[in-house]
């Protein structure tokens, strides 16, 4: 080993094998998902009297055609939480494994303990904060509600992990539509029919300016009694208004 | 010593259906100075005795707080206790942090009898010596369980562990029905006196024993000496100069019935395995 030559040698070996194994391993040159497919567009959440209530469309947009039309975005998880997701339908399908998978543990346990929504919610921006942090986000906005031993709870997360809570969420667009509107005329006690009433006025106002918005809808009820999820419907819509006929007039372009 | 050919090994069965590595384990669980712990609907009150080794040692600590709302109270080997602590505290950190809400004591005790349990099945592992009073407060309510070395756990209105426990274990048995309802500084009395019960004429101060509290809007805290000593001197019971007269009476009904169970007691530990205790 005193050898130069030799000692060079074993040393060109040694660096040989470390560029080797960084062009090879799979950490390398693996590429991650670096832009969304199928996505749904926004989900509305708001907490009313007796619970929370939830609204989706059901729209699935290739880019931007919407190419599919019978979407499942809210979605319920253990006894006392509902999901809704926007963005990429299939990490949607990911996570609703993954919460499966919790559930399933969580009722193995069998001993009258279970997750409620603060769970829940916490534990999805866990694992949204974890897989950005890998560079791998699961490429979502998700709300989640609930009410557990008679505590109403409604939040939001991010695809890179951002969360709160508040009585009235919003994803994407509806955040920008939407909400302004709730936070008019939202309040604590709503009943379920003024609940319903107020989210149906969200998702027409993001209908008729949302590209990716279809018009068939589910809403979801959670209660202390339990969940229900409406079968899909339409809105009446009225597209005479004059600036739906003739968008551009009053808004003369430079050229 | 008693020997015999099947107590070499931990995995190794007698004819009788025991296993004596995992009984001597729970032996070292009676030599240790006493822990009790008794709970109401609302809170759970740990205590425990502190023996030193020398006049020039301090004591080892014996009551550890694990969350806001659970602790533990440890007789046996208070090496095993600390490494068992520990993992009680890393587990509810975890959940904490995946959940944001406190670990289900249930499932904390459930863990940790697991992990107990795994040390009667592996030839390279010896049983944890050590016996613990888990205290804790979650959706359901106040509880204290009781985890021995065998893997087991059983849940508990009041219990007492380690040398000389039997004599709380008979003065919890005669008062327990009223803990339900009982205050927290009803709980607290209660377990002086049992602690008191464990030191056979030895003068109960606040340097010989440790008392902690968890319940609702109270996080696990052990008290410190001078409100420990302030209780004691309320309640007077430091009982060198013998029982109180309150409880003279209650010895002199309770006596008869006391000493019927630790008989029993013994007589049984003979025939069957103790595992289950």
């Amino acid at each position: 080993m005193s050898n130069p030559l030799i000692l060079y040698l074993c040393l060109r070996m040694v660096s040989g094998v470390m560029v080797m194994d960084s062009l090879l391993s799979p950490e390398g040159d693996s590429q991650r998902t670096q832009y969304p497919y199928v996505t749904g567009t926004s989900v509305i959440g708001i907490k009313y009297k007796d619970g929370i209530l939830m609204a989706a469309d059901m729209g699935g947009s290739y880019g931007s055609t919407i190419r599919y039309k019978s979407v499942e975005r809210l979605k319920q998880v253990g006894k006392h939480s509902l999901l809704g997701a926007s963005g990429e339908i299939s990490d949607f399908q990911e996570i609703l494994k993954y919460l499966d998978e919790l559930i399933l543990h969580d009722n193995m346990w069998d001993d009258g303990n279970s997750l409620g929504p603060k769970e829940v919610h916490n534990y999805l921006t866990r694992v949204m904060y974890n897989r950005r942090n890998k560079f791998d986000p699961l490429w979502n906005s998700l709300v989640i509600g609930g009410v557990k031993n008679g505590q109403k709870y409604l939040g939001s997360v991010s695809m890179i992990g951002v969360h709160f809570e508040d009585d009235h969420v919003a994803t994407g667009f509806g955040n920008h539509l939407a909400r302004p509107i709730l936070r008019e005329e939202w309040k604590e006690d709503l009943s379920f029919e003024e609940g319903v009433k107020l989210l149906e006025k969200c998702m027409r106002n993001l209908l008729y300016r949302d590209r990716s918005a279809v018009n068939k809808l589910q809403i979801a009820k959670i209660t202390e009694e339990g969940l229900t999820i409406s079968q899909p419907y339409s809105l009446k819509t009225f597209w005479n208004f004059a600036a739906f006929q003739n968008p551009t007039v009053g808004a003369e372009g430079s050229w | 010593m008693f020997r015999n050919q099947y107590d070499t090994d931990v995995t190794t069965w007698s004819p009788a259906g025991r296993l004596f590595q995992v009984e001597y384990a729970m032996e070292a669980v009676k030599q240790g100075s006493a822990a009790i712990g008794l709970r109401s609907k609302t809170h759970v009150v740990l205590a425990c005795v502190n023996k030193s080794n020398s006049e020039l040692s301090s004591h080892q600590r014996k009551i550890f707080k694990v969350d806001d709302h659970i602790g533990v109270a440890i007789a046996g080997l208070t090496a095993d206790g600390r490494v068992l602590s520990r993992y009680m505290r890393s587990e509810c950190i975890n959940y904490g942090y995946t959940y944001e809400s406190p670990l289900p004591v249930g499932r904390l005790v459930v863990q940790l009898a697991d992990k107990a349990q795994v040390c009667t099945q592996r030839s390279w592992k010896r049983p944890y010596g050590v016996g613990l009073l888990v205290a804790g407060l979650d959706e359901s309510g106040a509880h204290l369980y009781y985890n021995c070395p065998s893997g087991n756990y059983f849940e508990y209105q009041a219990f007492a562990i380690g040398s000389r426990s039997q004599a709380a274990k008979t003065y919890l048995e005669r008062k327990f029905e009223n803990f339900t309802g009982s205050s927290r500084d009803e709980l607290i009395k209660d377990a002086l006196f049992a602690i008191r019960e464990t030191l056979q004429g030895e003068k109960l101060t606040s340097t010989v024993c440790t008392v902690a509290v968890v319940g609702v809007g109270e996080a696990f805290n052990i008290l410190d000496q001078a409100t420990v000593q302030a209780l004691i001197n309320e309640f007077e019971i430091s009982g060198e100069e013998g029982p109180t007269n309150e409880s003279v009476a209650e010895e002199a009904g309770g006596e008869s019935g006391g000493a019927a169970t630790e008989e029993g007691g013994a007589a049984t530990e003979q025939e069957t395995a103790p595992m289950d205790i």
